[in-house]
């Protein structure tokens, strides 16, 4: 048999390039006897040079699975590995066969590194070992790892203490880093590291942050076992914790209440004089309207959404609820529909800035999907209740005209909610016998497949938007003139 | 008064923070301090630095500014009207117990929350002064959790978001109705539209210049919430509803549920009632199957009659038991959608499932090899040499999972 003794530092590489040799002679698992420098050799071992290695190739999911394993404490690990990379020779799917007892073996110790590597990170205590005010400061350490995981995991150390100097002792492989250097030795003595004030304050942390009306030791145990807790400072307070809980959960249990202390008039007077940057000058009508609880779709809706523009505009326009967009930011006509009612707007020489703009119904109604809210039409009821807040918005402005977009805008509007493809274009009478002229909605278009209609339904919307510029224009001098 | 030392105040402000369940370090931007100028990392996936006996992690400071308060929040240690010590953290001490700890590797980072002091904007501004000093004075690159208090203005919220990796808001209970009964002094509807300031503000710094360059980025670990559980009468269908809207249309990272837990010097408006753990441990689980399984929360609920989740059996298993008529799947054939409605199978193992029937039939063993719970799954499963027969459709086969019955108490 092969004899092969891999070092205690550089275990992973050495491995590596051994197996890779001993894979490019054909030399069969059953002919290597592996072991690290603390396992006897055998008395028919005989130890051979590891030759000289060629290019082989294996699977990347293998190398990343081996660099794991080889940490292992289990001393099988090098032989396991060895014959399973054996049979990939032929097999390279079996990477990805995880029902096959070698590789699940193989997953389980790697497993077993990964977290004992998880937990080196976790509960390595530093205690300082130099002067706190020191250019570079310095911190120490004794860990007592399951596995060989000081080498693997040091990396993880350096990249988050780079500024300062710092040691792990461990039974095992112990890792210095001075001035920016990482150096490893193996067998070092546990030291006697200094007393740290910081300690004391962190074990008041960690009694305080429990809450012992929750007490459940299980849980807290299967995370953090016993095995860490003789270096870990703050696990001393453990049992007394858990002995004093039922007690001090009872005692919150059974206090009468208590009169609320002097001071909270003169707090409630404080808390009632804040205002809120978010409230900004509002005038009523838009305080109203987002206050309102008419209807349930209140209680989902971010905010509601109040119409905007100038106070004299001779057209307003009526679009069906805000989308997701809109209520987010609390203004109508910002999402997808807004931006191409503003595109087609802008052909038909129509300015934003000069018209109200405002919706039927002021919340969004949706329902949700995923990461998404899908938008779901208002009912009658719902349009039915906010059509108070839409006629106390035309009365406010009293426009010339009024564009509906889509059939909800129609129905709250008309009255009429029936066929809106067959009155499209066409001036009805509204509240007060304002003009009301209908149209579809953007959206509509947005979901119109074909691109040819789309062109040609877009085309038709211009128009519209033109014809309702120039109504409400005449409108305007009109009522000038009869003035 | 005697001036309090640090470590009083420590303890007074750690026993505050406590009843906030958030203590996650993960899901942030990869960063390291090898150039050896400044202190700390973030790896992307968070690492719990020590376990309290309520089996909590412990990975972040997790510390109230001041634990004064100007609101009256009934289920609140904090509130107004409670007669608890109070205490107050400078500044500077909250930055020097965070590098302080930070350099002994008990914690990830910082969870910063405050009671309100003088008004929301003065509490958050001295928030984000904290963050400020730590960020750029001391160079500390590890993980900033703020609490944001909806009622502060705009630019404090986007600088919060500047600093930290998480900002979280909290919604405190799951109806509107419970929040203006319990919370007096907040309103749901602020709290909304700071959430959705927050997911817009996010969405924004995801775009680039016309030059290809990319803005600072904005709470890159998300925003987060908590809701309390048990402490007013709202059903499991309305909490999970609730959290349904919240993902959907703030893009939250997670909904915290936090079984309402009694409190020293508890207010007579509320009163305190042992904390409903395993409800909680429901609702986290019927919170997983509804983002990673494809559950719809009617799935869920639909079938239980009162509306609440059922405390004996897991929320997958009580489906699977309510639709017996699609069960058993076979491993070898079924869809994934499928296979990640088998009780027992989590998505891991269905990731190995799906790998490994691409070469060969999959057996009973192999789905032990792979992880799977069988006990769970095998009344639900057929695989190559496995079929459970009569098993799915038996009357007894709830009992095979729920707890003995108890014998009722006579006295």
């Amino acid at each position: 048999m092969i004899r092969v003794s891999l070092p205690r530092i550089g275990t992973a590489d050495a491995w590596r390039k051994a197996a890779r040799g001993f894979l490019a002679t054909g030399t069969p698992p059953q002919e290597i006897s592996w072991g690290d420098t603390s396992v006897q050799a055998g008395l028919f071992d005989i130890s051979a040079d590891t030759p000289q290695h060629t290019l082989v190739t294996v699977p990347r999911s293998f190398l990343s699975m081996a660099n794991s394993v080889v940490w292992h404490s289990d001393p099988s690990r090098f032989a396991r590995l060895y014959a399973f990379l054996w049979r990939l020779r032929d097999a390279p799917h079996l990477m990805t066969d995880r029902g096959d007892a070698d590789l699940a073996a193989l997953r389980r110790m790697e497993k077993n590194v990964h977290r004992c590597q998880h937990k080196m990170k976790a509960f390595v205590r530093f205690r300082e070992t130099g002067a706190p005010d020191a250019d570079r400061r310095s911190f120490a350490a004794w860990f007592e790892p399951t596995h060989h995981t000081t080498e693997p995991t040091a990396q993880f150390f350096v990249r988050r203490f780079a500024d300062m100097d710092w040691q792990i002792i461990t039974p095992d492989v112990s890792v210095f880093f001075e001035n920016g250097r990482l150096r490893f030795e193996v067998d070092v003595p546990q030291p006697d590291l200094p007393d740290d004030a910081s300690e004391a304050l962190w074990v008041t942390y960690f009694r305080n942050i429990f809450n012992p009306a929750r007490l459940k030791v299980q849980a807290m145990q299967s995370e953090m076992p016993k095995k860490y807790w003789k270096n870990m400072p703050e696990a001393a307070a453990i049992p007394e914790l858990i002995a004093r809980a039922p007690d001090r959960a009872r005692e919150m249990a059974l206090a009468a209440p208590t009169l609320p202390p002097a001071r909270l008039a003169a707090v409630q007077a404080q808390q009632a004089t804040n205002v809120s940057a978010w409230d900004g000058t509002r005038d009523e009508l838009v305080s109203a309207i987002s206050t309102c609880t008419r209807c349930a779709l209140h209680r989902t809706a971010t905010q509601a959404v109040p119409g905007e523009g100038p106070a004299d505009a001779s057209l307003m326009i009526v679009g069906e609820q805000p989308g997701d967009e809109e209520d987010l930011t609390g203004r109508p006509f910002v999402g997808p529909a807004g931006r191409l009612f503003d595109q087609i707007a802008q052909q038909a020489g129509l300015d934003r800035k000069q018209v109200f703009v405002t919706n039927a119904v002021k919340h969004f109604k949706f329902r949700p999907d995923g990461k998404r809210r899908l938008h779901e039409r208002p009912d009658a009821g719902e349009t039915e209740h906010c059509r108070w807040w839409l006629m106390a918005e035309i009365a406010q402005i009293r426009p010339q005209l009024i564009l509906a977009l889509g059939a909800t805008a129609a129905r709250s509007l008309t009255g009429n909610g029936a066929d809106l493809l067959a009155r499209r274009g066409k001036v009805e009478r509204g509240p007060d016998e304002t003009p009301v002229l209908i149209t579809v909605h953007p959206s509509w278009l947005l979901r119109l497949r074909d691109a040819g209609r789309r062109r040609e339904a877009s085309l038709l919307f211009c128009q519209d938007l033109e014809l309702a510029v120039k109504l409400s224009q005449s409108q305007a001098t009109l009522r000038n003139r009869q003035a | 008064m005697v001036r309090q030392t640090v470590e009083q105040k420590l303890a007074i402000l750690s026993d505050a923070a406590k009843y906030d369940a958030s203590c996650a370090s993960s899901g942030s931007t990869r960063r390291d301090s090898r150039a050896g100028k400044s202190l700390g990392s973030n790896e992307g996936s968070g690492i719990c630095h020590a376990y309290a006996p309520d089996g909590r992690c412990i990975s972040l400071l997790k510390i109230l500014m001041t634990n004064f308060c100007i609101y009256d929040c009934s289920y609140c240690i904090n509130r107004s009207s409670s007669n608890v010590t109070r205490a107050r953290f400078s500044v500077d001490e909250v930055v020097r117990l965070t590098i302080e700890f930070y350099r002994r590797n008990y914690i990830e980072g910082l969870f910063l929350s405050s009671g309100i002091i003088r008004s929301p904007d003065a509490t958050m501004l001295d928030m984000v002064r904290i963050a400020r000093k730590l960020r750029h004075d001391e160079n500390f690159r590890g993980y900033i959790h703020l609490k944001t208090i909806p009622d502060a203005a705009p630019e404090l919220i986007e600088e919060a978001g500047l600093l930290a990796d998480r900002l979280s808001i909290n919604v405190e209970l799951p109806t509107d109705a419970s929040v203006r009964q319990y919370a007096p002094e907040k309103n749901p509807e602020q709290i909304r539209r700071a959430m959705a300031g927050v997911r817009l503000r996010k969405e924004i710094s995801k775009d680039r210049s016309h030059t290809g360059k990319r803005p600072a980025r904005f709470a890159p670990a998300g925003q987060s919430t908590q809701m309390i559980i048990g402490a007013d009468n709202a059903t499991d269908t309305t909490v999970l509803g609730q959290s349904t809207r919240l993902y959907s249309g703030y893009r939250l990272k997670r909904v915290y549920y936090s079984a309402f837990s009694p409190i020293p010097d508890a207010s007579a408006r509320l009163p305190l009632i042992s904390p409903p753990l395993q409800r909680e441990h429901r609702l986290y689980q019927a919170d997983w199957l509804l983002r990673f399984y494809g559950f719809d929360l009617e799935e869920i609920t639909g079938h239980r009659p009162d509306g609440n989740l059922d405390l004996e059996i897991d929320p997958k298993l009580a489906w699977a038991l309510a639709n017996r008529a699609l069960f058993p799947v076979s491993v070898n054939r079924a869809p994934r959608e499928l296979l990640l409605r088998v009780p027992g199978f989590g998505t891991k193992t269905v990731g190995r499932i799906l790998s490994t029937r691409r070469h060969r039939n999959i057996r009973y063993d192999d789905l032990i090899r792979m992880g799977a719970q069988m006990k769970k799954a095998r009344a639900f499963i057929e695989a190559a040499g496995w079929t459970p027969g009569q098993l799915t459709d038996s009357a007894g086969l709830r009992a095979r999972f729920a707890p003995p019955p108890e014998q009722l108490s006579l006295f």
